[in-house]
């Protein structure tokens, strides 16, 4: 695999080449976890393992919830409190699971970032970004019907606020969010089938995240030096890499372990940090919470859907142009989705030859005000829309797509980039004193 | 087509193949369509479309909510003040001139007598019952009665403020409170829907 040359499994024992000739499962096992890895990834390249672990958590902590939940309307919300009170380990195994859903978020806002810095996400590797970009997007449709499970205020009125987007899409609007929530509210019919599909899309989630790894193996990964892998013969190749067990599957879980610490505190210390009181209220469809507001992971793109109002020029020219079929609230739904769009095409909107961000002395400081600016936007999503706050959001969406559709194909014209090392190997002997592979472990250089 | 005319048995086998590819398509939809209407409003959910409210105990000056349709419904019963100062508004005042009452044709005025019920036979409509839905046209929120700056409905989401009519005087919310289909079917009873 990874067109990088190295040793493959061979059968040795009688039973071991029976078994190859009619399964070759043990040398798909071991080309996978022995795949030439860069030597020199830095702490970034942790995430994907943390993404691995919060899957498998979330599906092994929702399958055992699923065990005491009912998914009706009238008793949702009890069901909900009778795991947290008399179910054994319940509240424990609850707070795992809500508390697994914004350390998943974390860890994938980290590695979506480390893609946009590293440019992992450049030829060859934009079948991995795309299908790294649908997991994405089925991950945060699978949070969000998820939170409606519990069927507390914020789960009634956050679905009721979402689905209402798509009854803004012109023409066909209305009879698809009936046909979303089963009726002309959100109600039984829309709790079951959120139900049914909370349960259902991790599995997707979990079949392309074996699609999103066989590409990468196929390509080989990225670096933060984003200079590949040599490939002529085994002996160059193996200056560069390291095989992944046992030097990156160890490291992986050091820093795994590190991070789980920070997340039992929270779950054990604080688990409703994350969380918002109104939800512990049961659904009322008479009484509105005074701020709705959803979960953290979605707060960007809720400030985006926001912050385009009727008074903002790209929308009153939008909506003369169309005749008013593209009002706000309708302009404002393409914004949010288009800002996860302009995010997945990146790999044809960056037009610099140089993959790492490392040696692109200009696009470092777009980047990092990118970043700045996705945790404004965080901010201003929670905050009501009034005020300041609009003025705040829509500079942080315009600087949204600005980044995507201007400032990124520009600057591969523009930007003279640094001398990039012209292998691995130089570039982990100048970190790590002399290039001796025999004692290396993993550059302990952090994250840019 | 140069290699139909000389092979026959060519073109009798692409409309063996198109016709496969059509049957097979055919079936496909048969069998995706019930997967895809299953998800429509079922039976029970249509049939809940019409509610009968007694409305007998609701003395001038108060309002019942009642849930239709998984929404609320305001049916309020105003004073004469409510009905006076409702009546006073001039069109110009209104940021959405039009009545928005599904018992009347689109694009009525919003004059006070077009978003009110008329009583049971005809009797003559003194403005007294307010039907309409308690559902913020701004985001979908639920306003508070008898609030606001304008004495009627007030929106504590987004900071809209609604008159005696329910029509959207100041705030963010674009349009009036919408008076759903009802009628009285007799002295006491609104029937929605």
């Amino acid at each position: 695999m990874g067109g990088i040359p190295h040793d493959h499994y061979e059968p040795k024992a009688a039973w071991e080449k029976g078994l190859a000739k009619r399964l070759p499962i043990v040398g798909l096992m071991y080309d996978t976890l022995m795949i030439p890895t860069p030597k020199n990834l830095n702490w970034m390249w942790i995430w994907g393992i943390v993404l691995a672990f919060c899957l498998a958590l979330q599906i092994i902590t929702g399958i055992v919830l699923v065990m005491h939940y009912t998914p009706h309307v009238d008793m949702a919300f009890a069901s909900v409190e009778h795991i947290m009170r008399n179910v054994n380990g319940g509240a424990m195994l609850r707070y795992l699971h809500m508390n697994g859903a914004s350390l998943f978020f974390v860890a994938v806002y980290a590695h979506i970032f480390r893609g946009l810095y590293y440019g992992s996400y450049k030829a060859p590797r934009e079948i991995t970004w795309i299908i790294g970009m649908l997991i994405y997007l089925l991950m945060m449709g699978t949070a969000f019907m998820g939170y409606v499970l519990p069927w507390g205020q914020m789960s009634f009125w956050g679905a009721t606020v979402i689905t209402g987007l798509f009854g803004a899409i012109p023409f066909i609007g209305d009879a698809l969010q009936t046909w979303l929530l089963g009726g002309p509210a959100v109600d039984n019919a829309t709790l079951n089938r959120f139900f049914s599909l909370h349960y259902l899309l991790p599995f997707v989630i979990a079949g392309l995240v074996i699609v999103h790894i066989w590409a990468f193996h196929t390509t080989g990964n990225n670096n933060p030096t984003g200079v590949e892998v040599r490939r002529t013969s085994k002996e160059e190749a193996e200056k560069d890499t390291l095989p992944f067990w046992p030097y990156f599957v160890i490291k992986d879980l050091f820093a795994l372990a590190v991070i789980l610490v920070v997340f039992f505190a929270i779950v054990g210390f604080m688990p409703n940090y994350l969380g918002h009181p109104d939800n512990y209220i049961e659904a009322n469809p008479l009484a509105t919470p005074a701020h709705i507001v959803p979960e953290w992971y979605f707060l960007p793109f809720y400030a985006i859907l926001r912050a385009f109002d009727g008074d903002v020029w790209v929308v009153i020219i939008a909506s003369t142009l169309t005749g008013g079929i593209i009002d706000a609230k309708f302009f404002g739904v393409i914004a949010m989705f288009g800002a996860i769009v302009v995010m997945a095409l990146v790999p044809w909107l960056d037009t610099s030859s140089v993959r790492s961000g490392r040696y692109r002395p200009m696009f470092k400081w777009w980047f990092w005000l990118f970043v700045v600016n996705f945790f404004v936007l965080m901010w201003v999503g929670a905050m009501p829309a009034e005020g300041i706050y609009p003025y705040i959001a829509l500079i942080g969406s315009t600087y949204w797509f600005a980044y995507f559709l201007v400032i990124l194909p520009l600057l591969g014209v523009l930007e003279k980039p640094d001398a990039q090392p012209a292998t691995i190997e130089e570039d982990f002997a100048a970190k790590m004193g002399k290039g001796d592979s025999g004692s290396a472990a993993p550059s302990t250089q952090p994250a840019e | 087509m140069s290699h139909a005319e000389e092979d026959h048995e060519g073109t009798r086998r692409d409309f063996l193949y198109f016709a496969t590819a059509g049957a097979g398509a055919v079936t496909a939809g048969a069998a995706i369509w019930p997967l895809v209407d299953q998800m429509n409003p079922s039976a029970d959910v249509l049939a809940a479309s019409k509610k009968r409210v007694d409305v007998s105990s609701v003395s001038p000056g108060t309002q019942i909510t009642v849930l239709f349709l998984g929404k609320p419904v305001f049916i309020r019963r105003r004073t004469e003040e409510e009905i006076e100062a409702a009546v006073a508004v001039s069109l110009d005042d209104l940021p959405d001139p039009e009545a928005r009452n599904e018992n009347l044709p689109g694009g009525t005025p919003g004059d006070d007598g077009n978003r009110s019920l008329p009583p049971f036979g005809g009797a003559e409509n003194t403005g007294e019952w307010l039907v309409m839905q308690g559902v913020c046209t701004h985001l979908g929120c639920v306003p508070l009665g008898d609030a606001g700056d304008f004495g009627g409905w007030f929106c504590p989401c987004h900071g809209s403020h609604y008159d005696t009519a329910g029509r959207i005087r100041r705030g963010p919310a674009p349009t009036n409170l919408p008076v759903p289909v009802a009628e009285f079917v007799d002295e006491t009873t609104i029937l929605l829907g």
